[in-house]
């Protein structure tokens, strides 16, 4: 089937019903119900959004206000919407739901009706936000249909455009106060695909949907690729092909001095420019491999060409060899410890991409035609990269997986592990759930797959709650050495159930695997526990596609299993007697903590 | 391009109902007769789906007066045979 997150939009639009059918048969899809709040008519946006969302992993329940009644049913009549009990609620707005102030409108006036608007969608943000507790998703505004005062529209106090840029402005700045706030940027979206595409006014007088079916399409894309990033599911790494990708010919052939990177061609400079892009992609976090079918040498030193904006060392994993594509992108995958859905795999040659796109389904294989001037903007324009909230970790990642191969190469040296684990002076922070780290806590929870013993996701929403909730002991780890800091990498959440505290999340980020954070996280839990009278953990371990590495987790760690455990689905269940407790961890140093250690 | 026949684009409508309205087009179920009452889920949703993707396919872009003045697919077909004749 097509990617439809990328495909012709016709290819969507004409055979709707039937791809809903196919998509529908799906097992694994993940629930998530959406109320969709509108200002004009939503059920075609509705539609196209419920196939993209099964398209990209979910089983969509979905909820539409009445006609228009967007701000009613957020804030005077929400029963409807309290009783669907939403995980996310869009609001699918537009210009023509806000008032501008009058052509002739003074500064102080158009301040005065923005103050208003303002206050109006604060309403509205507030209550769901006290109501619901949910994810909140706004959209900001397109620019206006006509620029009724010409240039000038953008600039006199009683200009729709200048009304709308400012409402924008403080939409965005609204929403970066506001976790739970998101903003879709159909701004953005409306100025690619140009206005006049945007709008149909055919169809906003026959049916009162305002927007074209095409740009009903790419707002359902692009909320769905937000509510990937929610749920963790955006992509995680670029995996690039060498010759006629990343620099223009083939360098076996052409030489190191052959090859077209630079500022001497137009070809060169497209190039040059295309390996930016992929440097710009590496420092917000996306790691960057290299697939090639190279002698390993000859494609090395591609990179030492003085114009290569991209070094080696930015590579975080490397295969030049003549092994078929798809089996070294396993290897990639095992060895950056991530799945093959994180994978977005870049290859000028079609007869590659095919080979990938059929073997590993899982992988995202954008089209990228034959012009390397296009490459930037078709990679943008698949939002693979979307992330619901950009946080410092995810800035900082790429240089983690270098130093995780610096301290593999010191592991090699060491007569036992214990000692190598020692030399390595790890110090922990471990404690319980900070505002300030809220943001990396529900976006770590959303994306491990792996070491997870619950695979629970949870909104930044549900984890402000647990982390307020004195029945939740919320745990965040965050583990440093001396190569460097990791960063927030473990949660895990207990709820308090008389003399038991249940387990119902336990993760880890695979960097620090193998470190005994582990250990240090279960001390810091039993204490707690302890602390507040409890006597057993109980532990669960649901099964996964992803998380065979934890199946013995609990037992490893002491935990017996719990056989007159009530109904736990396939899950199973173990239980720690706290009694006599004491401390697993020996290798990390954690940092004082406001509970008392147990010795 | 050959000018299409009205029994042409009839037969090329076909597969849009059948998409659309969920119903077994082989049968004579709809016609040049047939208009959207009709057919019971032919509602005003349905209807936009049709005209979107019947837009498409041909390539023709309808004026809001021509959709006022559509009764049955025949008229539909018309249409599409003049639009397409230029």
């Amino acid at each position: 089937m097509d990617d439809l997150n990328t495909c012709p939009i016709d290819q969507i639009v004409m055979r709707r019903k039937s791809l809903k059918r196919a998509l529908s048969a799906a097992e694994g899809l993940q629930d998530l119900r959406i109320a969709i709040l509108g200002g004009s008519a939503t059920q075609e946006f509705v539609n196209f959004l419920d196939l993209l969302l099964l398209h990209n992993g979910f089983r969509p329940a979905l909820l539409e206000s009445e006609y228009g009644r967007f701000y009613e049913d957020a804030v005077i009549d929400p029963a409807a919407l309290i009783e669907f009990a939403p995980d996310i609620v869009y609001l699918h707005t537009s210009c023509l739901n806000v008032t501008p102030p009058a052509l002739g409108a003074t500064e102080t006036e158009l301040e005065r009706q923005l103050d208003g608007e303002m206050t109006r969608y604060r309403q509205i943000w507030n209550s769901l936000e006290e109501k619901l507790r949910c994810q909140i998703i706004q959209n900001n505004f397109e620019l206006p249909p006509y620029s009724l005062l010409g240039n000038s529209d953008a600039v006199a106090a009683g200009g729709q455009t200048r009304f709308l840029m400012e409402m924008n402005l403080r939409f965005s700045r609204e929403a970066a106060g506001r976790p739970r706030l998101l903003l879709l940027d159909i701004h953005g979206l409306s100025a690619g695909m140009g206005l006049h595409r945007w709008f149909d006014w055919d169809r906003y007088f026959s049916y009162k949907i305002l927007r074209s079916a095409e740009a009903n399409v790419e707002t359902a894309r692009s909320l769905s690729s937000l509510v990937r990033a929610l749920y963790g599911k955006s992509r995680k790494a670029l995996i690039l092909d060498l010759d006629n990708t990343l620099w223009g010919g083939v360098i076996g052939d052409d030489g190191l001095d052959g090859i077209q990177i630079g500022r001497e061609t137009p070809v060169a400079e497209a190039y040059t420019a295309f390996q930016e892009y992929c440097l710009a992609l590496r420092s917000r976090g996306v790691l960057l491999a290299v697939c090639s079918k190279n002698d390993d040498a000859v494609a090395r030193s591609g990179f030492s060409h003085p114009s290569s904006v991209l070094k080696l060392e930015q590579i975080s994993c490397f295969k030049a060899n003549w092994e078929p594509k798809h089996e070294n992108i396993l290897a990639i995958a095992k060895e950056l410890n991530l799945g093959v859905d994180s994978f977005v795999f870049v290859d000028d040659n079609p007869a590659e991409r095919a080979l990938v796109a059929a073997q590993l389904p899982a992988v995202a294989v954008p089209d990228m035609g034959d012009n390397v001037a296009e490459y930037p903007g078709i990679l943008d324009r698949g939002r693979y990269f979307e992330s619901a909230a950009l946080s410092q970790e995810d800035l900082g990642r790429a240089r983690h997986y270098e130093i995780n191969a610096e301290r593999s190469a010191a592991a090699a040296s060491f007569a036992d592990y214990g000692e190598y684990l020692a030399s390595l002076n790890m110090t922990a922070e471990i404690e319980t759930f900070q505002p300030v780290y809220l943001d990396r806590i529900a976006q770590l929870t959303n994306k491990t797959n792996q070491f997870n013993l619950t695979t629970r996701r949870i909104t930044l929403a549900e984890m402000k709650q647990i982390a307020e909730d004195p029945m939740h002991i919320g745990l965040y780890g965050r583990l440093a050495d001396r190569f460097g800091d990791n960063g927030l990498v473990s949660v895990v959440i207990g709820r308090r159930d008389g003399l038991c505290v249940h387990l119902d999340l336990w993760l880890m980020s695979c960097r620090v695997l193998k470190r005994d954070l582990e250990l240090a996280m279960l001390d810091a839990m039993a204490s707690r526990a302890l602390s507040c009278g409890a006597r057993t953990l109980i532990g669960y371990y649901r099964p996964t596609p992803k998380n065979g590495m934890v199946k013995d987790f609990y037992p490893a760690l002491g935990f017996s299993r719990h056989e007159t455990a009530p109904e736990a689905g396939n899950a199973t269940v173990w239980r720690l007697d706290l009694a006599g407790y004491t401390t697993r961890n020996k290798h990390i140093t954690v940092k004082e903590m406001d509970h008392g250690k147990i010795d | 391009m050959a000018k299409l026949t009205e029994a042409e684009v009839l037969a090329g409508l076909m597969p849009i109902f059948q998409e659309v309205l969920d119903i077994d087009v082989d049968n004579g179920a709809i016609t040049a007769q047939t208009s959207a009452a009709d057919i019971h889920n032919w509602d005003s949703l349905a209807h936009m789906e049709i005209i979107e993707m019947v837009q498409r396919k041909y390539k023709v872009k309808f004026s809001l007066a021509e959709l006022q003045k559509l009764k049955t697919v025949g008229d539909m077909a018309d249409l599409i045979v003049l639009k397409t004749s230029g």
